[in-house]
């Protein structure tokens, strides 16, 4: 069992929980994620991994209440355990095989969006233990849905808020604010986004303007996250690769991000009879909202 | 000569109603039954089953005790060569293997023997009986088993026997493997047997760690440098799924076999009371002609599709049990052989609404032995679909061979072993499908077997 030692909600909807999980902690490394099965009559859920510590043997893991599994997942309490969290899984972000000569000379720039704020955010500090230079586009719909902001101004070298309505920062999506950057003279040598596929799918055509290389770090469903279903194939490149055990992170340039996000809708229908099935009572948690 | 007394048939549950439930297929025998067939068996004096037997039990030993009505004493001459009987005596194919190697079955019909050894593994477990298994005391080493599908069971079962303290790691949530996620609850029911059967093998001292997968969560190296073991013994199976190449393989609507199954089997679909989603629509074709494409398609069958297995080959040719394809057939799935799909077609939304195939004929003769299907020209015709399972087989994963440094893989991803299971690197013994490719229970149970002496040897020779 993997016990629950913290939660938080970050906004009404995302939930950030420290678990317990000793083997999983130690062999964590940025861009991995893992899965959480709560129950025994629950789905296997991919989640990303926010942050690890071997010392202490946790994960920590950010969830947004979409769905019945992850509205089951976040009201868990502190004190009670999930019957499985499983992990690291997928590939390790490429640039941990970079030499320390390598990583002086990168400059990376994230566009993080919603949710997918979180897995940048491992990125981001292990970059910055190791030398390497990062700016960190944030953006989410208004202020309230912003995440990671005190976290992420300890780790980048700078921060940049967007919101859709401006209520905080720049006024506009994060591509926006990249091709404003690099209009100003920013010289990033690397483009890293994750969040919603279709966020992805347009940092992807910015970059590619931009004449940037970008890397994704895609989210599709998945069973098992070792290689067996297949559930998560998409094309990359022309070829069917599985995001668990050859991604998450793949080349932006060469992914089929329409075919990728129709095949996160695979199971829609039967999602929303599980909806109406399973109502899960949503747990509202003030600790820690401010 | 008095009559020679038929086999005793089995009995099942009626087709049209098995086809709607996920219960058990087959009855098994009753004392009466049991006894009835034990006492067919000649007891010969060179026993050809047990020669045909991959894990060499002495069948015609405890089908003795089967006749005497000896049921406890049966079960503990099985215990002495299999820690699975209640699995075996399901799934086994008998029919090249110990069956049919039986002398009676030159002019008659052979022995039932599988449904004899079910039998006794049922009476066992019913009767709370335990056979032969108990702890023993350690001998003081330990050795890691990463599966816990057929080949990682045996292995550990084995190696407790003889005193070792055996780990299995497991990379899902159950222990099974295959036995979990990929036979259907009708063919193996999942709590009845599979649990109790894995609980006896706890109950020799084996431990389980569930959620680890060898290659992410740990890996051989650091099982040996972190944890202390001794050996570690490689059961991972062939998990990867095959698929075509063909246009339209991933429209919504196409699955592995291993992707439906799983879904079903460990993640329980059918139950209203799981969460796990699973998508059939009404019409399913499942493509392939192995005991997997039988088991998906009376799987897609049992969940309300209309289901049609498409196979290159003829009737004649299909590799699953004669077994399986009777029950597929008397439940309604429907067979279209001599059919090869060509390209997946979907509608504007990207979900599938059928598949297009080429009429085959058979041709010479391959290297296998087999007459390889060619392609009739011009035949193409479309089947209204709108899912499509895709089971042509696995293939090992290479998720441990990559991640573990000296030890050396095929040109299809197999591990190499020699016939004890020693790979090229010291102290890592591998068995079952991750060695040989998708095969049978038994052939990896066997493998694990045979391992875990080879095993013992390395570790008292060191």
């Amino acid at each position: 069992m993997y016990r629950i030692l913290t939660k938080v909600f970050l906004t009404p909807n995302i939930c950030r929980m420290e678990v317990e999980a000793p083997r999983l902690a130690k062999a964590a490394r940025p861009g991995q994620f893992l899965i959480v099965r709560a129950e025994e009559k629950s789905e296997r859920i991919p989640l990303t991994i926010s942050d690890y510590d071997a010392a202490k043997g946790t994960v920590t893991i950010v969830t947004q209440m979409i769905g019945a599994s992850s509205k089951e997942i976040c009201a868990y309490e502190p004190g009670e355990a999930f019957a499985d969290v499983v992990g690291p899984l997928g590939v390790p972000s490429d640039f941990i095989g970079m030499s320390p000569e390598e990583l002086a000379s990168q400059h990376f720039v994230f566009i993080a969006g919603g949710v997918g704020t979180a897995p940048v955010y491992p990125q981001v500090k292990w970059l910055h233990e190791h030398g390497a230079k990062t700016d960190v586009i944030i953006g989410a719909r208004n202020r309230d849905l912003l995440i990671y902001v005190d976290e992420f101004r300890k780790v980048c070298d700078n921060l940049h808020i967007c919101t859709d309505d401006g209520s905080e920062g720049f006024k506009g999506v994060g591509t926006a604010m990249l091709e404003k950057l690099v209009a100003e003279g920013a010289e990033f040598t690397r483009v890293v986004a994750i969040g919603p596929m279709i966020m992805m799918k347009f940092a992807t055509l910015t970059a590619k303007k931009l004449g940037l290389p970008i890397t994704v770090s895609l989210n599709s469903l998945m069973v098992d996250g070792t290689g067996m279903c297949g559930a998560c194939r998409v094309t990359v490149g022309g070829k069917t690769r599985f995001v668990c055990v050859e991604g998450p992170e793949f080349d932006g340039y060469l992914v089929d991000f329409d075919e990728a996000m129709r095949r996160q809708t695979m199971y829609k229908a039967e999602e929303q009879h599980e909806n109406e099935v399973f109502v899960v009572e949503p747990h509202v948690c003030k600790i820690g909202r401010g | 000569m008095a009559e020679r007394i038929p086999r005793v048939p089995v009995r099942e549950q009626d087709p049209r109603v098995r086809a709607t439930n996920f219960d058990e297929v087959c009855y098994g025998y009753n004392e009466e039954e049991a006894l009835l067939e034990a006492s067919r068996c000649l007891n010969c004096k060179n026993p050809r089953c047990v020669t045909a037997c991959p894990v060499g039990i002495k069948i015609p030993s405890f089908i003795e005790r089967v006749a005497a009505g000896d049921f406890a004493g049966a079960a503990a001459k099985i215990a002495e060569d299999s820690s699975l009987p209640a699995i075996c005596g399901r799934v086994c194919p008998q029919e090249p293997q110990c069956e049919g190697s039986c002398v009676l079955g030159v002019r008659f019909e052979p022995v039932a023997i599988g449904k004899l050894e079910r039998f006794v593994a049922d009476w066992n477990r019913e009767n709370g009986a335990k056979g032969a298994l108990s702890a023993v005391p350690s001998n003081g080493h330990k050795v890691a088993v990463i599966g816990s599908g057929p080949a990682g069971l045996a292995c550990a079962a084995d190696l407790a026997k003889l005193g070792y303290e055996v780990t299995v790691f497991e990379a899902l949530h159950k222990a099974g493997g295959v036995l979990q996620y990929g036979i259907p609850e009708f063919r193996l029911p999942k709590e009845k047997v599979v649990a109790a059967e894995i609980d006896a093998v706890k109950s020799l001292g084996v431990k389980f760690e569930t959620d680890v997968v060898v290659g992410r969560t740990v890996t051989v190296d650091s099982l040996f440098d972190e944890d202390g073991f001794d050996a570690v013994f490689i059961g991972s199976g062939a998990g990867l799924p095959k698929f075509m190449g063909i246009p339209g393989e991933n429209l919504n609507g196409v699955f592995s076999a291993n992707e439906f199954l799983t879904r079903n089997n460990l993640m329980k679909a059918y139950r209203e009371d799981y969460h796990t989603p699973i998508h059939t629509g009404k019409k399913v074709v499942v493509v392939g002609g192995g005991n997997v494409a039988m088991d998906a398609a009376r799987t897609a069958l049992r969940l309300g599709a209309e289901t049609t297995i498409v196979y290159r080959r003829t009737e004649k040719e299909l590799p699953a049990r004669a077994e399986e394809v009777h029950h597929a057939h008397e439940e309604g799935v429907e067979f279209s052989m001599l059919t090869n799909p060509v390209e997946i077609l979907g509608d504007e939304r990207g979900w599938v609404k059928g598949i297009r195939c080429i009429r085959m004929e058979l041709g010479e003769p391959d290297e296998s032995g087999r007459r390889s299907p060619v392609p009739v020209p011009g035949s193409e015709f479309d089947i209204e679909t709108d899912s499509v399972i895709m089971s042509l087989g696995t293939c090992p994963n290479p998720l441990i061979s990559k991640t573990t440094g000296g030890l050396d893989t095929n040109r299809k991803g197999c591990i190499v072993a020699d016939e004890a299971g020693a790979t090229t690197r010291e102290g890592v013994f591998a068995g079952g499908d991750a060695v040989t490719g998708a095969a049978t229970v038994i052939l990896a149970m066997g493998a694990g077997r045979k391992a875990a002496a080879a095993i013992d040897n390395y570790i008292k020779n060191r």
